[in-house]
């Protein structure tokens, strides 16, 4: 293995993880793969630009401008999704695909409301969210990645929490023991 | 109508503000009820979140994928051709795994909210871990410096079955394990109250000895807190490398080292612990 790919798999592939679940936050099913695959190799070929700055922060910025790429071309190529397609982009994007077929079992109807309702949010919401909850990265690096100011990441991230707060309440509502 | 400061608010909860600014908002929350109720929701969300969502990893056959597309890649580079992304061979197989988990949720059963809201992190890490493919081969130029041994150790870890040699969330059945298995006694606690969930303990070599190590689980991240035998000279100073933050910190001989690529915050909040507890 060159020294190239060395450092590359030692720096920006343990964050494989992280962009996969970027990609899928961001893209209709099945289309993460395909961005995922792209921006790493894209990272690749970029990576001499990276020295020693946010290796995660910066393949999750490939990764959505990865994505947007795939948008535009399907757009110009005035894409139509067949109806079976359509269906299941619609508000199931967080849906978990592991291989492991007991994971379907367990997965809570909890869980899956609390997917569903994550999945309803209006994509720059939901990505914002997720890269601060789940990747817990701070206000500059979602800038970053999303490519906004951080007052707009601010004001994101508090539009989207107020909201999956608003949905899950409505979510338990009619329950008489319902715990906020 | 909404305070004006909920911003801020927001900030301090997520750790975004100065000392200074915390303690204007710490007072401003004394007479404000609005944004203390603010402050409950945010953690309330996040509580939810991070229990509720699936931290998914990457499948392997992607990985592969993408290992070999890197592999064309090289030989490009070398020869000056172009290559074509290779086809999505696992598309099909995927696309029908999804559509059969895509039934129409059902409502929520009242009795089931409780239970949820205390959120339970089985199986995350599990999943995280058993999808970290074995392809990964920790570099070859990474091996000097004690960081950099540390962050491999650490990302070798992530591999299937590395992780953890004594499987264990009760401190008295891992660190007992280690009286034979390494040269440090270290501090061995479990903070899940505090979001810390003691997930078991390994035997590793840092820095030329037996090293011990404590494995924590933190939301999707896992944090591997490394110790070994203090050699006299003090603790390096925490750094960052290719992503993993590393704190260091000695308590009487033991060097400790804790790594992940959590945030700051949430790593020394677990130092921190640490800390308190001898």
């Amino acid at each position: 293995m060159d020294d190239k790919r060395a450092r590359f798999e030692g720096q920006v592939l343990p964050h494989l993880d992280a962009a996969y679940r970027f990609a899928r936050w961001l893209c209709r099913p099945g289309e993460a793969d395909d961005v995922v695959q792209d921006a790493v190799l894209r990272a690749f070929k970029g990576f001499d630009a990276l020295r020693g700055s946010d290796a995660k922060a910066w393949l999750l910025t490939i990764v959505r401008n990865c994505h947007l790429t795939a948008a535009k071309q399907q757009q110009r190529r005035a894409f139509v999704p067949l109806p079976e397609e359509s269906d299941a982009a619609d508000g199931h994007v967080m849906i978990a695909n592991d291989s492991n077929p007991e994971s379907e079992t367990i997965l809570s109807d909890q869980k899956q409301v609390l997917n569903r309702l994550v999945a309803s949010l209006p994509e720059e919401h939901r990505t914002v969210l997720m890269l601060r909850e789940i990747e817990e990265m701070d206000y500059a690096q979602i800038a970053t990645v999303t490519n906004v100011p951080i007052g707009t990441v601010m004001s994101r991230l508090a539009r989207s929490r107020a909201a999956l707060k608003a949905k899950w309440l409505q979510e338990v509502e009619g329950a008489p023991s319902a715990v906020r | 109508m909404q305070c004006a400061e909920s911003l801020r608010v927001q900030a301090y909860f997520d750790r975004e503000v100065d000392a200074a600014s915390a303690a204007e908002i710490e007072r401003h929350l004394e007479h404000c009820s609005e944004c203390r109720e603010l402050l409950q929701d945010l953690e309330k969300v996040r509580g939810v979140l991070r229990s509720g969502i699936s931290f998914d990893a990457a499948p392997a056959a992607l990985r592969t994928r993408i290992l070999e597309a890197l592999d064309q890649e090289g030989v490009v580079e070398e020869g000056g051709t172009a290559t074509a992304l290779k086809p999505l061979s696992t598309q099909s197989t995927q696309t029908t795994r999804a559509m059969r988990t895509m039934q129409p949720a059902r409502r929520l059963r009242i009795g089931g909210t409780r239970g949820f809201w205390t959120g339970a992190l089985s199986g995350i890490g599990g999943a995280a871990i058993a999808a970290a493919a074995a392809f990964f081969l920790v570099a070859p130029g990474l091996v000097s410096p004690l960081s950099n041994e540390l962050v491999s150790a650490h990302v070798r870890s992530l591999m299937p079955a590395h992780l953890i040699d004594v499987v264990s969330t009760d401190k008295h059945t891992v660190k007992p394990w280690f009286a034979g298995h390494a040269d440090v006694s270290p501090a061995v606690a479990d903070f899940e109250a505090q979001g810390y969930r003691l997930i078991g303990g390994r035997a590793d070599y840092i820095d030329h000895q037996r090293s011990a190590v404590v494995v924590y689980q933190h939301g999707a991240h896992v944090i591997n807190v490394f110790t070994w035998a203090a050699m006299g000279a003090g603790s390096p100073s925490n750094t960052t490398r290719s992503g993993y933050h590393l704190a260091f910190w000695q308590q009487g001989d033991i060097q400790y080292c804790a790594v992940s690529d959590t945030g700051w915050d949430e790593l020394l909040g677990l130092v921190r612990l640490l800390r308190e507890q001898t």
